[in-house]
């Protein structure tokens, strides 16, 4: 049986600026970010010969491909579920270079998700007669209509169940600002908050404060990933793909799923955690840092319990003793997160993953053999585990 | 498919006995009825109410239309004016199973004699037939047709009617928006509608009857519904009525981002129902801090836009 581990490499990338109002439009951004990522690893745009991206993105494939100069495009997918899939258009990319589709894919997210459009704004448009769009009739003709809104019902009973408190979610917030105070590209350079601001913060969704949520972002992300083989000869050192997995569970939905024996878990970070381990051949104690998808804090949580760096119940215990901040066990979103530097739909938190296996973050940990990314919590979603040749 | 035609074999196990309890006429044929019955059909032919018209033609006493001869065992046809025994059981076995929409499509009917002043009718009424399924304009359905012998007084026969009705599962007709305010007025927002497929339209009629209806595959529920059991793959399912109670599984209370249509902080609920699904809801009557995991509720509705009915939870 084939393998994706080890057989591709991350080579390059790139991003724009991370703003709230970019002044240009998504398909420049992604373009932008493509060239910049493609120049990273030294790569004639003309090369590329796949691209892959997540749904709410914008930008068509072949809109890109003409802008770059590209030639023969053979590859592209469009993986679903937002910001769950992440981390998917790395693990397609690595399965398209591991069989021979193709050899340079580009892995993009470009949005301005601030200026021109924004997320959970409660618009209802007219229901259209599709799966997706009768699944919103169970919440939101109850005025649940913000994603927000979808986390802390289930962040509510993961409170109920293992008592955790909303101190504890502040200080996942404490930490990405922290971290994003040192980070000159982050939305929040400089600008950390305390466990009291976080507390004092207005409600949005009780139990959520502002602070537990992440930002609105315009912004930029590009990734070029290639054959091991060929990364050897390339500017950069790889960031090896050792690791890529996608998951849904039983009974998911999007967003939304409450029908399930126990909700206070995120079963699909469950099967992603087991596939990368397996994949990868290694357990937590083999990991030095995490890039955990940071939309609403609660989330990451269950996510430290799911790759088995807490025990279940204990993440509460193992972030109150700074074990996810710099000098901890496993420092997290040492870029800030989607919390402090900006909210590029967890593209962002790939790009991080390749500069702490590079030793290039603004926040390094030291020693670094493997990184788990993850992407987006309560839809289906995907992680990575990179790792240094 | 062996569940179409699991529901087709239990429709037509009916052909041949009785659709109903035989009716026995709530009147005797009478002049008044056969006055009204007669204007509303515009019919004006005087022997249905001149006395000189029925003398002339040999009757003695008011004369009853031919056609009339249903009017006379009918059952009121407000919701709630039938009794129990008036409902046909092979009707609401295609009700259950989704095809909740009915239009008669023909009556035939043969008079032996005609319905005279203080007759009293007696109907009674067989299964004759269930059609396959059929592929109509206005839906997938099946014809079911009714065979009715009429009896009078002494237990002669007076006529008989073939009635056949298309049960069918409905087009999906989607909510329309909130009717616009008067002329010159801001249109009132309206509350966020679902939308209605093939799979869910059983819960939103069920709720515009004041019923929180739980989809079930041979007794196993789920909700949301799905096309299929995911535990046998059965297509065959019915519903069954939530008895209202539950209990507070998880909630939130709502501050932003907020909508005209509703009063903030808001309360929702992740109601876990006895039946033992759960379902997403607002509140009534309730603040906020009162509201906790574990709290046990009993289900309630409220018409958030006419005719758009949802349910809500008060605490128990």
């Amino acid at each position: 049986m084939g393998t994706i581990s080890n057989q591709a490499a991350i080579v390059g990338i790139g991003a724009t600026e991370f703003s709230k109002n970019s002044g240009r439009s998504e398909l420049r951004l992604a373009v932008e970010a493509t060239l910049e990522a493609l120049a990273d690893a030294g790569i004639d745009p003309a090369e590329v010969d796949g691209l892959s991206t997540y749904t709410m993105d914008n930008n068509p494939e072949i809109e890109l491909f003409r802008a770059i100069g590209g030639r023969e495009l053979k590859f592209h997918s469009r993986i679903h579920y937002g910001g769950g899939a992440a981390c998917a258009p790395i693990m397609h990319a690595a399965m398209a270079v591991a069989t021979g589709v193709a050899k340079t894919v580009v892995c993009y997210r470009a949005m301005n998700e601030r200026s021109q459009y924004r997320f959970g704004t409660g618009h209802t448009p007219p229901p259209v007669p599709t799966a997706e769009t009768a699944h919103y009739g169970w919440y939101v003709p109850y005025g649940l209509i913000s994603p927000a809104s979808w986390v802390a019902m289930q962040a509510r009973r993961y409170m109920h169940n293992y008592g955790a408190t909303s101190e504890d979610f502040g200080r996942v917030s404490v930490a990405a600002r922290k971290h994003a105070a040192t980070n000159p590209k982050a939305w929040f350079y400089q600008q950390p908050i305390t466990l009291e601001e976080h507390q004092a913060s207005r409600w949005i969704v009780e139990p959520l404060h502002l602070l537990d949520c992440c930002q609105e972002s315009d912004g930029a992300v590009a990734i070029v990933v290639t054959s091991v083989e060929r990364a050897k000869s390339l500017k950069q050192p790889p960031a090896i793909i050792r690791a890529a997995a996608q998951g849904a569970g039983d009974d998911s939905q999007m967003m939304t799923s409450y029908y399930r024996q126990d909700i206070s878990r995120i079963s699909e970070m469950n099967i992603v955690a087991e596939q990368l381990y397996a994949q990868a051949g290694i357990g937590p104690n083999d990991v030095q840092a995490a890039i955990l998808y940071d939309h609403f804090t609660p989330f990451v949580l269950p996510q430290l319990e799911a790759f088995g760096f807490a025990k279940e119940g204990q993440a509460k215990d193992f972030i109150r003793e700074g074990n996810i901040e710099m000098g901890g066990r496993l420092p997290i979103n040492t870029h800030g997160g989607q919390l402090g530097e900006a909210y590029i739909h967890g593209l962002n938190g790939v790009a991080e993953g390749v500069r702490l296996v590079r030793g290039t973050s603004v926040n390094q940990v030291a020693g670094v053999n493997n990184v788990v990314v993850t992407a987006g919590t309560g839809v289906p979603t995907s992680g990575l585990i990179l790792s240094p040749a | 498919m062996t569940e179409q035609s699991d529901l087709l074999a239990r429709a037509r196990a009916y052909i041949g006995s009785e659709a109903t309890k035989p009716v026995t006429a709530r009147d005797p044929v009478n002049q008044p009825m056969i006055r009204r019955w007669a204007e509303a059909m515009g019919d004006t032919n005087p022997l249905w109410h001149d006395a000189d018209a029925r003398a002339a033609a040999g009757f003695n006493g008011a004369v009853s239309p031919p056609a009339m001869l249903e009017v006379w065992t009918m059952s009121p046809y407000r919701p709630g004016g039938g009794t129990s025994d008036e409902g046909m059981e092979v009707l609401k076995l295609f009700d259950e199973a989704g095809y909740f929409g009915v239009v008669a499509t023909n009556i035939e009917q043969e008079y032996v004699r005609y319905l005279q002043e203080g007759d009293i009718i007696q109907s009674r009424a067989v299964v004759a037939d269930v059609s396959d399924e059929k592929r109509t304009g206005l839906g997938i359905g099946h014809f079911v047709t009714i065979d009715y012998e009429f009896t009078d007084q002494k237990g002669e026969l007076v006529g008989r009617m073939k009635f056949r009705v298309l049960k069918f599962k409905p087009p999906l007709k989607q909510a329309e928006a909130a009717p616009a305010a008067a002329e010159g007025k801001a249109k009132k927002f309206p509350h966020p509608r679902p939308a209605i497929t093939h799979d869910n339209a059983f819960f939103w009629e069920g709720l515009k009857q004041r019923k929180l209806l739980i989809q079930s595959f041979n007794g196993r529920l789920v909700h949301p519904p799905v096309p299929a059991c995911p535990e046998t793959g059965s297509f065959e399912w019915t519903t069954v009525e939530a008895s209202g109670k539950g209990v507070i599984h998880s909630f939130v209370v709502m501050h932003q981002p907020q909508l005209p249509c509703f009063e903030y902080p808001l309360p929702v609920v992740l109601v876990e129902l006895a039946e033992g699904v759960r379902i997403v809801a607002n509140m009534i009557d309730a603040k906020p801090e009162d509201v906790a995991v574990g709290k046990a509720v009993t289900l309630d509705f409220v018409e958030v836009e006419p005719d758009y009915i949802l349910p809500a939870f008060r605490l128990a």
